[in-house]
């Protein structure tokens, strides 16, 4: 990237090279079922592991070719802000711990501002990058939320967020929890325009990040089996000094306790958006109900957008 | 018993305080002499001396000062600062949080809907309290309070002094997370002037839920933060010993947090904090908040939600160096 090249020396692996790890050929072990699994195959089949389902991380890119119209889609610019203001250090100062995963990820910061298409409506999508810094939420997060509410607001298009985070990122201090009231004000710009705000939470989605914009969607969607909540599990059985159950915090465990609508295959997610933004934003459909018997379930949206919500 | 708690770099003084007890007992009633010299001398030493250790405080023992046990919380600053309080109770969901409380009340004359949170300051009125940290049934309580001031246009005063809010099994079943995101949304809806003060220890997200408002002030030696030094310095420098580190580190002093204009005033306490003086202390925090809420009244409820975005969104994009 230009900005990368302009601004950051490279570090060590850049000047190496960037050597790829995994040849197209390779075989991936699912984390869930251990089966072996083809590289590519894999990759086609959006991270979803054939044999057992298990949802394994998606990059930001290939989360936004999955759901965009044709993978087709424009990046906002994000502005520059002041870097590190209260010049902190811990083991290491933060401005270089910055450019380290600024370099690593050749992305500025943890979340990528996109706007596109899907089902033909115009959609702006805010995607949470966990490789960089564990996807934390500072001023550059806070600001690309800002940004992304107001490009939906100015293209009366729809907002989606998709959280995955560990939450505040402590190396900017206060001026990170201040990204929560921030992140809201966001939320409520998209409320005054009557414009669908849906969150898709992804994992982890943690603390400050949890508790505040990614639980005001119009609507809550999730990924499968994603860890979901306001505390860290240990800081709880610390507190509680007992066993939380297996599934505590995830996105099932979430639903069951009425805070997620949906949570949804990946395999089927860019067709219930498209399906759910529609019924928001009240756009005629069929007048009849599908046919049980044909499975008139539009489950898996292709390339082609469903007709019924195609533009009125 | 919390009147004996006396904080390490306290000692020095609290020292000299015994010594002067003492020397007082021994001189009884006699006015003159030199016993009394020497006791005048002690005082003078031992006034100088808290001045000094409170006019060079570092960023870990300000977190020590806001935490003290006798520092005023909800309940006491209700006592000094208002009349005609009238609690309010409940979520109207699921029960009755008692680290949040709130209800109606009359600050100086003028009718408003008070917030905050009470920590307790002994071991019975600490569990009671569950130490000041928030379960979702308090944040949804301070929603229906702001609910309520928006309703019958009262301005909303909220005291915020909490280690966080409460990591519990419960509390997460109960939406913790969507809980406070609503409360500071709330925050943000109000059409009335809103106006907190931290006046102990602001932490994290369980404060901000408290804070989303017009006007954000601070007691001299209260701290706002992201997460607590100890927490910070656990999971930055992998060791809780580190908490001073993270202290500094973190910038969560009131004179930082002006400095970064994160809040717009700092509430003066008495020499040697407001756990010293608490009368002294809520007075001076009452002139700060009467100042305030003057300069609020004269606006209308969309300009003071407009500005309250504003504020929120100027933060951390200009004047930072």
């Amino acid at each position: 990237m230009n900005w990368l090249s302009r601004h950051v020396r490279p570090g060590i692996q850049r000047l190496v090279g960037n050597k790829k790890e995994t040849p197209d050929n390779l075989w991936t072990k699912c984390q869930s079922c251990d089966q072996m699994l083809f590289h590519k195959a894999l990759a086609e089949n959006l991270q979803v592991c054939t044999h057992c389902g298990h949802h394994h991380r998606m990059t930001v890119l290939e989360r936004l070719d999955s759901l965009f119209d044709d993978g087709a889609y424009q990046r906002l610019e994000q502005p520059e802000l002041p870097a590190d203001p209260l010049k902190f250090k811990d083991k290491k100062p933060y401005i270089a711990r910055l450019k380290e995963y600024q370099s690593k990820t050749d992305e500025k910061d943890a979340v990528i501002v996109a706007k596109g298409t899907m089902g033909d409506a115009p959609v702006i999508i805010a995607a949470f990058n966990f490789a960089f810094m564990g996807g934390s939420m500072g001023r550059a997060v806070g600001e690309a939320l800002v940004l992304a509410a107001e490009a939906a607001v100015a293209n009366k298009a729809a907002l989606l967020v998709i959280p995955a985070s560990g939450g505040a990122r402590m190396q900017e201090g206060i001026l990170s929890l201040m990204q929560m009231p921030r992140s809201i004000i966001a939320v409520e710009h998209m409320r005054e325009a009557r414009l669908p705000y849906v969150v898709l939470l992804t994992n982890p989605t943690t603390g400050g990040v949890t508790a505040s914009f990614a639980m005001l969607g119009d609507l809550t969607l999730s990924e499968p089996n994603a860890v979901i909540g306001f505390a860290g599990r240990r800081v709880i059985e610390e507190t509680i000094r007992e066993q939380l159950p297996d599934d505590f915090q995830t996105a099932e465990y979430l639903q069951e306790h009425g805070m997620v609508d949906q949570v949804v295959d990946r395999l089927e997610l860019r067709g219930r958006l498209i399906m759910l933004f529609g019924l928001l934003r009240g756009v005629p459909g069929p007048t009849v109900p599908a046919d049980p018997a044909t499975d008139g379930a539009p489950a898996m949206a292709e390339d082609e957008p469903i007709a019924s919500f195609d533009q009125v | 018993m919390s009147a004996a708690v006396a904080l390490e770099f306290e000692k020095p003084v609290k020292n000299l305080e015994a010594k002067i007890a003492e020397l007082s007992r021994l001189v009884g009633e006699e006015t003159d002499g030199a016993m009394s010299v020497e006791l005048e001398k002690l005082r003078e030493q031992a006034a100088k001396r808290l001045t000094q250790v409170y006019s060079n405080l570092d960023p870990w023992q300000k977190c020590q000062v806001a935490r003290h046990p006798d520092r005023p919380q909800f309940l006491a600053l209700a006592d000094m600062l208002l009349s005609d309080y009238q609690p309010l109770a409940g979520d109207r969901n699921f029960g009755d949080d008692q680290a949040i409380l709130g209800g109606l009340a009359r600050f100086r004359g003028r009718a408003v809907v008070v917030m905050g949170h009470e920590k307790g300051h002994d071991m019975n009125s600490r569990v009671k309290h569950n130490f000041g940290m928030g379960r979702p049934e308090g944040y949804r309580k301070a929603i229906r309070l702001m609910e309520l001031a928006d309703q019958f246009g009262l301005p909303v005063l909220s005291f915020v002094d909490t280690p966080g809010a409460y990591p519990g099994k419960g509390a997460e079943e109960r939406g913790q997370a969507e809980a406070i995101a609503r409360s500071i949304q709330s925050g943000l809806r109000l059409r009335v002037p809103s106006i907190a003060v931290i006046t102990g220890e602001g932490g994290s997200g369980g404060a901000v839920a408290l804070a989303a408002s017009n006007r954000v002030l601070m007691f001299e030696h209260a701290v706002y933060s992201v997460i607590s030094p100890e927490g910070c310095a656990s999971i930055l420098w992998r060791d809780g010993k580190f908490a001073k580190e993270a202290a500094g580190a973190l910038n969560l002093t009131a004179q930082d947090l002006l400095r970064l204009k994160i809040i717009d005033g700092i509430v003066d306490e008495p020499v040697g904090g407001a756990h010293r003086q608490p009368v002294e202390a809520a007075m001076a925090l009452g002139d700060a908040l009467e100042n305030q809420l003057a300069l609020l009244s004269s606006m209308d409820g969309s300009a003071l939600k407009r500005a309250r975005e504003q504020r929120f969104l100027a933060i951390g994009r200009e004047g930072l160096v």
